[in-house]
């Protein structure tokens, strides 16, 4: 929390930049979408679960995608989800971000070759942001794939666009 | 039951329905029966008293290259016995009466096999695609099925 070190002398006025405040803000507390596709949402329920515990870096399960800033595409994505996927991201309001969690979501994993009804990547019908490789993922590279999107927000910048 | 003893008493009750015995084969023997007698042989094996095949396990469907197959794994709680009846058509003409008034588990394993296979059941009362959506072009599982370029504008080889 370095942003907030020692600025409470003087009244509890803390000066900043607004971009600092608004992605401080928004990586704090990164409510994510309820919903799982396959293996890796089993991984994913476990990174939720006290031993791993998401809820202590802000995310929280929403079960609308109007309350949500972050997709996690838990699993295999066929062509028959992609299209609710695809229409459950433009549901989400902006800022909205994603995570591709493990192979499958990837790249399409094991059905690369012989999966007829198997989308090869979420990308290519929603933008990503963190990829977190895995068949499937441990939970703990769930939270560094969420440890890095943290760290992509909280470089955003509303004026220069950020390489 | 033995499989050798059910199939003694189908052959005298439906004689000219049963195409092929293949008792040799293993783990499960079977019989190849006509496609249009098999509600009939299927009733008879589901209420005769010393059969009552009451469950059935699975109904397949099969491509063997010219000709589509099912195959339906039957038990009976009863008797603690088990028996394999499968079918074959031609691949032009698919056209297998549904048993779905008999064992109401092929309701849905009839829906699978028509969406895998193409094969129709005459008679179901509910013939959907129940895997693929029901937008999509040709029977996956068949042989000489081609994975098609773009599916809804989605492009679907790697």
């Amino acid at each position: 929390m370095g942003l907030l070190d020692k600025q409470f002398e003087d009244g509890n006025i803390v000066i900043t930049s607004l971009d600092n405040l608004l992605n401080w803000a928004r990586l704090s507390s990164l409510w994510q979408m309820q919903f799982g596709l396959a293996c890796c949402a089993i991984e994913m329920m476990a990174a939720s679960a006290s031993n791993f515990d998401m809820m202590r870096f802000g995310v929280i399960p929403r079960a609308t995608p109007r309350q949500c800033d972050v997709m996690i595409v838990s699993g295999t994505v066929t062509l028959k989800m992609a299209s609710r996927i695809k229409r459950l991201y433009d549901q989400m309001s902006e800022p909205r971000y994603v995570i591709s969690m493990g192979s499958c979501s990837n790249c399409g994993g094991p059905y690369w070759e012989h999966g007829y009804h198997v989308l090869k990547g979420v990308d290519r019908i929603i933008p990503v942001d963190v990829y977190v490789p895995g068949c499937p993922p441990r939970p703990e590279a769930l939270l560094e794939g969420l440890i890095k999107l943290q760290e992509k927000v909280r470089n955003y910048s509303s004026v220069k666009s950020v390489a | 039951m033995t499989f050798q003893e059910i199939s003694e008493i189908l052959k005298q009750k439906f004689e000219t329905a049963i195409t092929a015995v293949k008792a040799e084969v293993q783990p499960d023997p079977y019989i190849i029966v006509e496609a249009k007698s098999i509600k009939e042989i299927s009733t008879f094996l589901r209420d005769d008293e010393s059969l009552s095949f009451d469950f059935l396990n699975c109904l397949s469907g099969l491509d063997l290259k010219g000709k589509l197959a099912t195959v339906y794994h039957l038990s009976s709680m009863k008797h603690n016995h088990k028996f394999v009846i499968r079918i074959e058509v031609a691949t032009e003409q698919p056209n297998i009466p549904s048993i779905e008034s008999i064992w109401k588990t092929a309701n849905w394993h009839e829906r699978e096999a028509f969406d895998m296979f193409g094969i129709i059941f005459d008679g179901h009362p509910d013939l959907r695609r129940i895997l693929m959506p029901y937008d999509w072009d040709g029977y996956p599982l068949k042989k000489d099925y081609q994975v098609p370029e773009f599916y809804n504008g989605m492009k679907v080889p790697y």
